[in-house]
């Protein structure tokens, strides 16, 4: 099983999802951000899914439930860098990713957690 | 063609990429692509999670009028499905997922038949075509 590694920039925590998402390997994130936001007090985490090509339910899940472990941590979560073939593919899945906020592209992530966007 | 086991998590992955390869090939769009990749996902992991491992076959078809597609059959040999309706209910879960997996998989694609009797394992066979 691949891991995603977590960096930390200032108070927020970046994810790059760079590999092939398989089950083991989401829920082995959502451990190690529960972790990292415990140890740093970071107030923010970005995941970045510009290069994954593919979000079904159990990953859409899973990403929901980072959001809300997040929050539990006072830190919000923002998605970027959604593909447009993976946006339309989950509406029509039935996900609608409540509660995760999203944004066009890392910048714009970043720019939404420091309540400038 | 090949038929791919569903054993592990690294098999899913593998049967994403060469329903993902097989489907450029046989000219779907991206989006079309992505729809049947993530179908695929959702089957496949249904088949190991629920149905314990078993197989996907993934082969290109041609219709009657002349157009590409690309046809996956999933078999397992697992408990099989008591009632089909509900199974294919969204929101309906026998564990603790989201119950999006089977009826939003069906939605994904362009035909979808699925063959289950208890105590003898599921079948799924999908469909998409290029438009």
């Amino acid at each position: 099983m691949e891991r995603v590694p977590i960096l930390k920039i200032g108070t927020t925590l970046f994810v790059s999802i760079q590999i092939d998402l398989q089950d083991e390997s989401v829920m082995r994130l959502q451990e190690d951000l529960a972790e990292e936001l415990a140890a740093t007090g970071a107030r923010g985490v970005i995941i970045d899914i510009t290069a994954v090509e593919i979000v079904d339910s159990f990953i859409g899940r899973m990403l929901a439930m980072i959001g809300s472990i997040s929050r539990l941590f006072d830190a919000e979560t923002v998605l970027v860098g959604m593909r447009p073939a993976v946006a339309i593919t989950l509406t029509e899945l039935g996900l609608s990713l409540r509660g995760v906020r999203t944004a066009l592209n890392a910048e714009k992530g970043l720019a939404l957690l420091n309540g400038s966007a | 063609m090949d038929e791919l086991p569903i054993r592990s998590g690294d098999d899913v992955v593998r049967i994403r990429q060469q329903v993902r390869t097989v489907a450029a090939r046989s000219g779907l769009s991206l989006v079309d692509q992505t729809k049947l990749v993530t179908a695929a996902s959702e089957l496949a992991r249904n088949a190991l999670v629920h149905g314990g491992g078993g197989t996907a076959r993934v082969e290109v078809v041609t219709s009657g009028s002349g157009k590409n597609g690309v046809r996956i059959g999933f078999t397992d040999d697992g408990p099989g499905i008591a009632d089909l309706d509900l199974a294919l209910t969204d929101g309906w879960s026998s564990g603790d997922g989201l119950g999006l997996g089977l009826s939003g998989a069906r939605r994904l694609v362009d035909e979808f038949e699925l063959t289950s009797k208890p105590g003898h394992g599921t079948s799924i066979v999908v469909v998409k075509w290029s438009r």
